[in-house]
Parts: structure tokens; sequence; C-alpha cells
């Protein structure tokens, strides 16, 4: 159970290194990414002109607010309030995203399903937990709205943030095979049978 | 004593309510927090947990919003008695507040077309804001409640059109099925609203009644009552815990609302709200209107 400290990007060695249970904080740059984002990268053949290599993204649309450029808001966007979103719908981009983009963490809530499993375990990447809806807190973590790629998704643009401090997260999947949600669900499965027959169900 | 509500005062309700549905969770739902909190016995759940905590102060101190998600908003509207309202005037007066909240804020706005998905920015589009109108005998009242519907959670929401031969144990086993397929995607813990009976519209409506309901409140039929308190020990017995990270804690409670059926039917709905169980009310009564949970 180490702790790492990412300044972001990181090396393949780097992300093989993480193993479930440890925590990671990350330091530099973050990508927030969604739904409709990669639907028109992935399904439309849209292109982002970001460089995302050895990168972190988190699946997320923030909420924010339209300002004047400035040295403080580089891409005419205040943050407001930043967090996550639930990552399953999302499960087939993870593979894409790492091959096309290079990306080796993402950053969710409720974990990835077995093809992100192996994308990670092929690709070296692993899944980093952050605490869904906990936002006003992960805002704190967030210091500019950096540049915007795709804006005419809003709010499911291709954002990118200066991050200090982003974390702790918990590395949840990682590239050995290894899933936290996994495990849970498989003794959820175990105990099934004894919360039923506590209800007096019948098998 | 009439009560006349005037649009323009529902407007501007309708608007402070998102906001701060938003911002500040009631006081049920931070008391649950309390109790999962102190009966929790995995550590890696227990610094979840406190993170929740952590994060309802920080939004508190920050006037900022719990989430990011600005949900789907849903507005309950229930009339009492004695009281004069131009309904048309009322349900054009609640999606302008919720256009003005979106603008003025500013908030995200999660809505989209169904087909084209296209976001016009507004967090409203065809028949959003969702509005239920009811009736009660409460004197010169009127009860607005606001609820902003996280998605995650919304996804989690079932039906199942079973049959009087699967009896309850049919029911029991497809709530315990449904909280295991949602795992961790429904930000747990949970409230797990369960509508039995009914319609399929109607059943699956008494789900969302359900898990929208105050913590601490009983269902009113004696029947479902006693289902709740199974249900969340049967629950909180499969170790899914918060964020489906492993633990106690997968449920502050489970909630069942019923409604009578049909001879040859036996319904079961369930929809869930996340830890994030944000609600705001506003009682319009003929001395003024008082804003609560």
């Amino acid at each position: 159970m180490a702790h790492h400290d990412f300044h972001m990007p990181v090396s393949e060695a780097q992300v093989r290194a993480l193993k479930v249970g440890d925590t990671v904080t990350l330091h530099g740059t973050l990508f927030g990414i969604r739904d409709a984002t990669q639907i028109h990268m992935f399904d439309h053949g849209r292109k982002t002109h970001f460089d995302m290599k050895g990168h972190a993204v988190i699946h997320t649309a923030p909420n924010v607010k339209k300002m004047p450029v400035s040295n403080e808001y580089p891409a005419g966007y205040a943050s407001i309030c930043i967090g996550t979103t639930t990552s399953a719908r999302m499960e087939r981009f993870s593979r894409p995203l790492m091959e096309q983009y290079g990306v080796r963490l993402i950053i969710g809530k409720g974990g990835l399903g077995r093809e992100s499993q192996k994308a990670f375990a092929d690709l070296g990447g692993a899944y980093l937990a952050i605490i869904g809806g906990t936002a006003a807190l992960e805002t704190t973590w967030i210091t500019a709205i950096e540049e915007v790629d795709l804006d005419d998704l809003n709010p499911e643009s291709l954002w990118r943030f200066a991050i200090k401090g982003f974390g702790p997260l918990l590395v949840a999947m990682d590239s050995h095979g290894g899933s936290s949600y996994d495990r849970v669900m498989k003794a959820a499965e175990g105990r099934k049978a004894a919360a039923l027959a506590a209800m007096g169900v019948k098998a | 004593m009439k009560l006349h509500v005037d649009p323009q005062a529902v407007e501007e309700a309708a608007k402070l309510l998102y906001i701060r549905a938003l911002k500040v969770l009631p006081d049920d739902i931070k008391q649950g927090f309390t109790r999962l909190d102190a009966g929790e016995g995995d550590s890696t759940a227990r610094t979840i947990l406190a993170t929740m905590i952590e994060n309802i102060a920080v939004a508190e101190r920050t006037d900022n919003l719990l989430c990011q998600d600005t949900g789907i908003p849903i507005y309950n509207v229930v009339i009492g008695c004695d009281v004069e309202v131009d309904g048309a005037a009322l349900k054009a007066a609640i999606r302008r507040g919720v256009e003005r909240a979106t603008r003025e804020h500013p908030l995200r706005s999660s809505i989209v077309h169904p087909i084209t998905r296209k976001n016009d920015q507004s967090s409203t589009g065809r028949l959003v804001p969702v509005i239920n109108i009811d009736f009660d005998e409460a004197p010169s009242t009127l009860r607005l409640e606001m609820i902003p519907k996280g998605s995650g959670s919304e996804n989690g929401s079932f039906l199942r059109m079973l049959i009087p031969a699967d009896g309850l144990d049919g029911i029991k086993r497809f709530v315990i099925d449904c909280v295991m397929q949602a795992g961790g995607k429904v930000c747990p813990p949970t409230i797990v609203g369960v509508g039995v009976g009914g319609t399929s519209d109607l059943c699956m409506h008494l789900a969302k009644v359900a898990a929208t309901r105050p913590l601490g409140s009983a269902c009113p039929d004696p029947e479902g009552e006693k289902l709740e308190k199974m249900l969340a020990g049967a629950v909180n017995s499969l170790g899914i815990g918060p964020q489906g990270l492993g633990g106690d804690s997968t449920a502050f409670a489970v909630h069942v609302e019923t409604a009578a059926t049909h001879i040859t039917m036996n319904p079961v709905a369930v929809n869930i709200q996340c830890h994030s169980a944000r609600r705001a009310t506003a009682t319009f009564t003929p001395t003024g209107i008082e804003i609560g949970f």
C-alpha cells in the first residue's frame, strides 16, 4: 500500500509499479473528458490537438463560468464545480484513448469493466478511484482551466486543467489484473444467498 | 383564508430552490452520514465516508455545489385547500426559474435533446423540468419541492413486471439483484427506492417517490414498512460499501412505496438516490414563503 506522487506526464514503468490499494496524488496537468467527447473522437472521427501522452484523464463535465481571457483564465473559463461521473458508460473508449493518445491513467467513480482491465494490462495503465459526489472538495485541487478543445460539446468539451495536489486517489484497477470492484462484487455474490435466506426467500 | 399564489414568486422560488438544493444537504441526510460512519467497520469505507462528510462542509463554507452533476430538475407541487393558482402559469414559472438559475449562477446544463443530443445550455427541454402536481388537504398551503436528480443514480433504475406466482420472494430477489447490478456506479451509500404494485409507469414513479423521501420517514402502508427494514438489512449485508469499494454502508435505507395492482400483476421497480441526496422546498402560506427541506 504505497503512496505515489506523480508529476504529469508519467512513464509506463511508473504506472506498472501501481498496485490495487496504493494511493496516488497528481501534480501539474489533468485532462477532463466525457461521453460526448469520446463519442465524437472515436465514433465521429474528430481529433484533438492536445498531447495526452503519459497523462491522466478524469471522467468529468464541469460547471464553469465564462470569463474574459486573462492570465488567470487562459481558456476564458473559471472553475465553479468540478467532480467526476460514473465511468462504466465510457468503458469502450479506454483502449482507443490509450492506443491512439497514449493516456496512462483514467480517473472516475464506480470502476471500469473487463475490456479496460485488459487494456491496462496490455498497454500499461491504471484506474484511479476518486470519490463521486465530493466535487466541492475536488474543485479546490484545480488551480485553472488552461485550455479547452472540442468546445462545441460544452460542458462535454475536452478540458486541460492545471492541478495542485490532486488526490489522494485510490488505485482501484491496476495493470496486473487487480480490481477492487471485482473483489467486492465477488464477495457480494458469495453473501447473496445468506442475504436472501435472512429475508425468508426460498432458494 | 384563501391563498393566492403569484407566478413571479414561484419563479423566484424555483430558481432559489434549484441552487440551494445543489449546495446544502438536508439535515436527515447529514444525520444519515453520522449514523453510517459510527457503524462502519471497513477502514477504506470510513475514509470515504469522512471525505463525503468533509465535502458537505466544504460546499457550505465555499458556497459551492456539493456535486458537479446538476441533475435532471424535478419539481413536486402539492396544492392544498383554498389555494388559487393558475396551473399553466405555475408550470411556466418553474421552467423560467430553472433557466434563470442555470444562466445567472451559472450552473452546468445537464439536459440534452434525447435524439440530437443537443444541449441548449438552459437545463430545460421537452417536458423538462419534470413537474409533478398533486393535491392534499393542508389549508391554504402550496408546497414546492425541488429535486436535482443525479444521473449516476438515475441510471440505476429498473422495472420488472413480475407475475403473482413470483410472490413477495420475487420482489425481494429483484431488489437484491438490482443493488448488485448497480454496484458502485450509483454512488453509494444510497437510498434504494422500491415501488411495488400499480401499473408499470406508476410503479416506476413510486420507486422515485421512495428514493427521494427523507431518511427516517416510513412507508404509509404498514406492509411496505415491514419490507423496508428487511430489505435494508439484506442490502447492507452484501458488503458493496461506499463507492462500491467494500464496507457495511451500501445504503442509508431502503424505502418502499406501494399501490394496489391487478390480479394478474406483481410489478416491482427500483430507483436509486445517490449519497448526495439533495432536496429543497418552499412552502407558500398566507403569511409568507418558508424555505426548508
